[in-house]
């Protein structure tokens, strides 16, 4: 398969970047999206330009490494797919393929399509934990869950916290991920001990960290490569009026 | 986990002020059941006869003329909270993407409750002044067709003089529009802002949301189209 690229090129934080053409031929359509861009990144390399610099890591879906911005949309054209869970085959042959970083004030560019997702982290340290000793392994069922429960707060832990859900969000809100993060601890026994103070801290540190705030138009859920539920954001309201109210 | 944030009052996060922004809108939304029922008292087409009954209660009573007032201050906290939040949002990507596909993901009225909003208000502006200006700080309104004195007119009567002009019914028209691409995210958007989202009601949040949207805004634009076309005498 042959594809016209357009793709984001921008040296450092501090520089502006601009679109830049590429033409790519011979691409087997069974290519994952992420061999694609290791294929060109070759032939870069070869004709000694800069290779483009993007983030990738388990390459299976599971890390929320890999970013990018396909066609206007986060992971681009596929429901509830990472990048290097796309493949070419998603793509028509001839196509002008548009990449660019998640863009949001709180996810500066830092090369070509890498952005620091730090402040995801910081809203983690912020409260997105329990604080429990470790010690022996306990045994199953010693504390007991609800089904349902266990179950929500699974597919609330199915977030790789990739920044989807901020690079579609139109005001760049990290709701979908905070929420879930908040979702999973509020749900299980563990989390209740520290349940007002989580909420508070994480939510603040959302604020500070720059992202917008949520307006409900789904369009976080919808991209979601976890296809994380809206339904985790009422929750955390929930939390966050009960924090701050009670 | 430390207990800086313990003393933080509910407005102190955007979250908060997001449920300043549904609990007033929800609040507004009772308030357009009240204002189509009231005025929809002009399809009796008796004359304004009915409607002028209500308008006068409406005018009179104490305890509306109360609401009157936390009616207006509901309306500008959501009008400026709204205006608040939508800049802060704006400012949180200062960079556009180049190629953009939000169709792919949310509807078009959902991304745009900012500018509907606006819309709105700039409507609300025109009708306040024709009508609500009118009745309470000038004598040219009467207050029923008995107690009416020369150079006055009752309400119902007013109404019809001002729909008389079909650029007006065009803007009351065009603003239910507005109105109901407005209420279509609105309606629904404030119950999951207020937390109340549950797998067995949230569908019939929804549908209620959606029927909602359609009806009040229809209602409230067959008012200058009948009185234009003098459906109603
Ligand atoms: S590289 Fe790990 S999720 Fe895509």
């Amino acid at each position: 398969m042959k594809f016209n690229l357009k793709i984001w090129r921008q040296k450092n934080a501090q520089s502006t970047g601009k679109m830049v053409d590429y033409a790519i031929d011979n691409i087997d359509a069974d290519m994952s999206f992420l061999e694609m861009m290791d294929i060109l990144n070759e032939q870069l390399i070869n004709k000694g330009d800069e290779p483009i610099a993007y983030d990738h890591d388990c390459r299976e879906g599971i890390c929320g490494m890999c970013s990018m911005h396909i066609n206007g949309r986060p992971h681009g054209p596929m429901h509830g797919t990472t990048t290097c869970q796309l493949y070419m085959r998603n793509f028509t042959d001839g196509e002008t393929i548009y990449i660019e970083p998640f863009r949001a004030n709180a996810f500066p560019v830092i090369r070509d399509l890498v952005v620091d997702r730090g402040a995801f982290d910081r809203i983690i340290q912020a409260g997105g934990f329990v604080s429990v000793n470790t010690g022996q392994v306990q045994d199953a069922n010693n504390i007991p869950v609800n089904k349902a429960d266990a179950d929500l707060a699974m597919d609330a832990a199915a977030c790789i916290g990739c920044g989807a859900c901020v690079a579609a969000c139109k005001n760049s809100s990290a709701s979908l991920f905070v929420s879930a993060k908040v979702s999973q601890l509020a749900l299980l026994p563990q989390g209740q001990i520290e349940a007002k103070e989580r909420v508070l801290a994480m939510v603040n540190q959302m604020d500070e960290e720059g992202f917008g705030s949520c307006t409900n138009t789904g369009a976080c859920e919808a991209e979601c490569p976890k296809e994380i539920s809206i339904s985790n954001i009422a929750r955390m309201n929930r939390e966050y009026y009960k924090a701050t109210l009670l | 986990m430390n207990n800086k944030f313990k003393k933080q009052g509910l407005l102190g996060a955007l979250i908060g002020k997001k449920m300043l922004m549904g609990i007033t809108g929800l609040f507004l939304i009772m308030f357009l059941v009240v204002h189509c029922a009231v005025n929809a008292l002009i399809f009796a087409n008796d004359g304004g006869e009915l409607f002028n009954k209500g308008a006068e209660f409406m005018g009179t009573n104490i305890l509306i003329r109360t609401m009157e007032v936390v009616l207006f201050i509901g309306l500008l906290a959501h009008a400026f909270d709204g205006i608040y939040l939508e800049r802060k949002n704006r400012q949180a990507r200062s960079v556009k993407y180049v190629s953009h596909n939000p169709k792919a993901n949310s509807t078009w009225y959902s991304r745009s409750m900012a500018i509907l909003g606006i819309l709105i208000l700039m409507f609300l502006i025109v009708h306040l002044k024709h009508f609500w200006w009118l009745s309470r700080f000038t004598d040219h309104i009467a207050h029923s067709e008995a107690t009416k004195l020369s150079g006055q007119e009752t309400l119902f009567e007013e109404m019809k003089e001002v729909f008389q002009n079909p650029m007006v019914v065009v803007l009351y028209v065009a603003a239910m529009f507005s109105l109901a691409y407005h209420l279509m995210h609105g309606f629904q958007s404030a119950f999951q802002t207020m937390g109340w989202n549950h797998p067995k009601y949230t569908p019939c949040v929804k549908q209620a949301g959606f029927w909602f949207s359609i009806i009040i805004p229809l209602v409230f634009a067959l008012m200058p189209i009948a009185l234009y076309t003098g459906i109603i005498k």
